[in-house]
């Protein structure tokens, strides 16, 4: 008698079974818009050229070792990571009260900052605080507070379907009704899966209910750099609740910005009030890292620390993620003006408001299924499209092919 | 230093609060200063040591005779040749690992013609090290161990035990974690004899963390016949083995011997998971190379639990990091590679037995008490040598020798320029303290 017989199987993962599906499509024209991952106008994964040099340098080093890194990972990856999200000379730097822990991507430090909240936030292990997360999100979000052990995982109004942008009312509704010291998982920039950011001002209004209801500010940035094309601009509302005083953390990945997708090069970014509060959450830190994955993968860390510490690395790397950034505002604006072009029934200015990899197109779920089936273009059951997907030799494709859609579906 | 809430509690801005001169509570305030890990200290301790002859002797690296870890010049080539690899896509691995990695790892345990893997009812998940392997795996039973009941353990570990094992499955939820008899330090071996008495009075179902070879942190082994009376006790008493496999190849020199009981326990027809690590065997330490083998009864049951596996890994850190792996997964299907691989591996055991040897040897000119067989007849990289608190205490610090508390160290870290300090200071501390 097998003790897992009645194992019963997992869902499986829709953005996982929407690329086999397309694999395993036979039409010549088929066109992958679930893709997660950037590609380049050939429609091929890029390893960026900065990466290529760094990594050669990495090899030819000798006094390079294999050994463990530290428990909460390599210092020079951590504090010059921490300085990309919150800026060269944040005053939180400066006064000594940011700190960090090197993690497995940007899932390892979700995972690390809510265990420790679980264990140590609002109270001991107190599973019951809510952890909020955006109508729609990642849907992996929702698992990792779970699996930490969160019971009370509830959406924030956000995506308003009818006016495709921002329901700033509904989003700011729900933090004046939620319970004091509710965690919110905040997109820094790039919103997934909806593209869609807060303006600056909604940014600060949202700051000032979190501030005033003392909501715990949890930050995913998965995209800085990739929205914009400018790092700094990316990270605007990260560094805005720095200078309201937050405390808060913020979950980095390098994945999307240096394209080390399989090197989980993540990094948790605590801002504390100060550093003898910052100690004692990182020693707790290192507790939670040491039974999870003991001590985290050096060789991306290392590529990206010397990337982001050398200057003319530095200077080529931001230029490669503006090059990833150009491609996909280019693709915005073409797919834009096609389907003005085609006069496709609708407004579609949200393909060019919306910023970062993903756009919700607003095709509905019957349409996504005629453009899958019938077109073999893929896309979420949402709507939603990575524009990487697009490039100059497919887009006419997949502009005819939401047209041909929207006119005959409804 | 405590600090006062303003009069609405509210959080203000740095400047505004040094404007009014009021301070505010962090939220953190309430976070308790951790205990320190207890390596870390001692390491600590180590560096801060000026003595010139101080000797570490607690680390978890493989050294060689120059006291370094290094990689063999086979795994640096094929970390150029994979850096220049053109046609390596820097795409998201799956969830459960690179497929040749994960084909290679289990193949290695349960060798190529094993039943369970002709069957199909072998999973194998790449993991970030082996406590990842060992995190993913009381998840994995903490979720889906007898879906029917509620499973909460009990765990059962050795004593001693690596110290992270207990806070892994307690971490995962496991919260009844209880220990079984294994060393004894006045036989300076392992008691089979207390060790199955604990294992008799354990309850059904008990998942039972067992030491392939090469036991950390003692070194010391049940021998074959050994073996095969606690997986019959297990059978019969319907226990789940884990296994732990961080150094395979290491212990013998042999790597099939090294994963008997793994594969006997796979003969026997039993289900089980095993942890392993490639960190030692290819000194690949930082690139956390990891694998967890599961081995089920039924080949109808894998792709569920694999779906479940990949749904823990997802929660836990989405996807490993191919680096290491790439290597492992690049030595062990070329068979010149793997052959050179092994030869290199064979060369650090012999140095090892070499270590003990002459340790054992200059402990016995020295007129040492005690019987020091024990240390010839222990495998791989730890050895116990039976030293009480005191002693170790003694050795680090009037010795400046570091050890760890339970008196067990690190036998590669024993080369020819400190062997004869190292055995003069382990006499001192016998003849002198007690």
């Amino acid at each position: 008698m097998s003790l897992f017989g009645e194992v019963p199987q997992a869902t499986p993962v829709a953005v996982f079974k929407l690329s086999n599906d397309f694999k395993e499509d036979a039409n010549p024209k088929k066109v992958n818009l679930g893709v997660g991952a950037y590609r380049t106008d050939e429609g091929q994964p890029w390893v960026l050229p900065v990466v290529k040099k760094v990594e050669k340098i990495i090899v030819a080093d000798n006094s390079l070792n294999h050994e463990y890194l530290a428990i909460l990972g390599l210092p020079e990856f951590r504090s010059s990571a921490s300085k990309i999200a919150l800026g060269e000379d944040s005053p939180a730097i400066q006064e000594n009260r940011v700190g960090a822990v090197q993690c497995l991507g940007g899932t390892g430090a979700l995972k690390m900052g809510a265990e420790f909240l679980r264990r140590w936030y609002n109270g001991n292990d107190n599973t019951k605080t809510p952890v909020y997360v955006s109508a729609p999100t990642w849907e992996n979000h929702n698992a990792v507070f779970a699996n930490a052990g969160f019971e009370d995982i509830r959406p924030y109004k956000y995506w308003d379907a009818e006016k495709r942008g921002l329901d700033l009312d509904g989003f700011l509704g729900d933090l004046e009704s939620a319970p004091k010291h509710s965690i919110f998982v905040l997109h820094a920039c790039a919103h997934n899966p909806t593209g869609t950011d807060p303006t600056h001002v909604e940014w600060m209004q949202v700051a000032e209910v979190m501030k005033r209801r003392k909501l715990f500010v949890f930050f995913d940035s998965a995209y800085q750099g990739f929205a914009s094309g400018c790092l700094d601009k990316d990270a605007w509302a990260v560094r805005y609740f720095v200078t309201q005083g937050f405390e808060m953390f913020c979950a980095q990945s390098f994945s999307k910005n240096f394209g080390l997708y399989n090197e989980r090069v993540g990094n948790l970014t605590i801002v504390a009030r100060d550093s003898d509060n910052l100690k004692r959450v990182l020693s707790q830190m290192e507790k939670i890292v040491r039974v999870t994955w003991s001590n985290p993968p050096s060789q991306g860390a290392r590529l990206v620390a010397i990337t982001l510490n050398t200057p003319e690395l530095f200077a080529e790397w931001k230029d490669n993620v503006k090059s990833m950034a150009d491609r996909v505002l280019l693709m915005r604006a073409s797919l834009q003006a096609k389907l003005q072009a085609l006069e496709t029934p609708g407004t579609w200015d949200h393909i060019t408001q919306q910023i970062g990899m993903f756009s919700f197109t607003g095709l509905n779920p019957k349409q996504v299924e005629y453009m899958i089936k019938e077109r073999s273009i893929y896309l979420m059951a949402s709507g939603r499209i990575n524009m990487c997907g697009l490039t100059t030799k497919n887009i006419d494709y997949v502009a005819e092919s939401i047209h041909e859609t929207v006119v005959n579906v409804q | 230093m405590r600090q006062t809430c303003n009069s609405d509690g509210g959080v203000g801005s740095t400047e505004n609060v040094k404007a009014r001169g009021i301070t505010i509570f962090s939220i953190f305030v309430d976070t308790p200063t951790a205990a320190p890990n207890p390596e870390t200290k001692l390491l600590a301790d180590f560096k801060k040591d000026t003595h010139l002859s101080k000797v570490y002797l607690a680390g978890r690296e493989y050294l060689n005779e120059e006291g370094q870890t290094s990689v063999s010049p086979l795994i640096g080539k094929i970390m150029q040749q994979i850096c220049t690899d053109p046609t390596l896509c820097p795409e998201y691995p799956s969830s459960v690992g690179l497929p040749e990695f994960t084909r290679r790892a289990t193949e290695l345990v349960l060798g190529r013609d094993c039943h369970a893997i002709v069957e199909n009812r072998v999973l194998g998940v790449q993991t970030v090290g082996c406590t990842g392997a060992v995190r993913l795996g009381a998840e994995l039973l903490k979720h889906w161990y007898n879906v029917r009941g509620v499973w909460c353990g009990p765990v059962y570990l050795s004593s001693p035990c690596d110290d992270s094992l207990a806070g892994i499955f307690e971490a995962a939820g496991i919260q009844d974690v209880r220990r079984y008899r294994y060393w004894d330090t006045e036989q300076r071996g392992v008691c089979v004899q207390k060790m199955m008495e604990d294992l008799e009075m354990a309850p059904e179902q008990s998942v039972i963390v067992l030491s392939a070879s090469a036991h950390c942190p003692t070194g010391s082994d049940l021998s074959q016949k050994h073996w095969r009376l606690l997986t019959q006790l297990m059978v019969r008493c319907r226990f789940f083995p884990f296994f732990l496999l961080p150094a395979q190849g290491l212990c013998h020199g042999d790597f099939e011997q090294d994963a008997w009981p793994v594969r006997l326990c796979a003969s026997l027809g039993m289900e089980l998971l095993c942890a392993q690590s490639f960190s030692h065997s290819f000194g690949l330490y930082g690139e956390r190379v990891g694998h967890l083998l599961c081995v089920l009864k039924q080949s109808s049951t894998l792709l569920a639990v694999q779906s479940q596996a990949e749904k823990q890994v997802r929660a836990l850190w989405s996807r490993p990091s191919v680096g290491g792996a790439r290597v492992v997964a690049t030595v062990l299907s070329n068979p010149a590679h793997h052959v050179e691989w092994q030869e290199g591996v064979k060369s650090m055991v012999e140095r090892g037995i070499l270590v003990r040897e002459r340790l054992r040897e200059k402990l016995r000119l020295l007129g040492c008490p005690g019987s020091w067989d024990h240390l010839i007849q222990q495998g791989g990289l730890y050895c116990c040598t039976g030293l009480n608190v005191q002693q170790v205490e003694f050795l680090e610090k009037r010795r400046h020798i570091y050890l760890h508390p339970n008196g067990c160290l690190n036998v590669s870290a024993i080369n020819s320029r400190n062997l004869d300090y190292v055995a003069e200071s382990i006499h001192l501390a016998l003849t002198s303290v007690f």
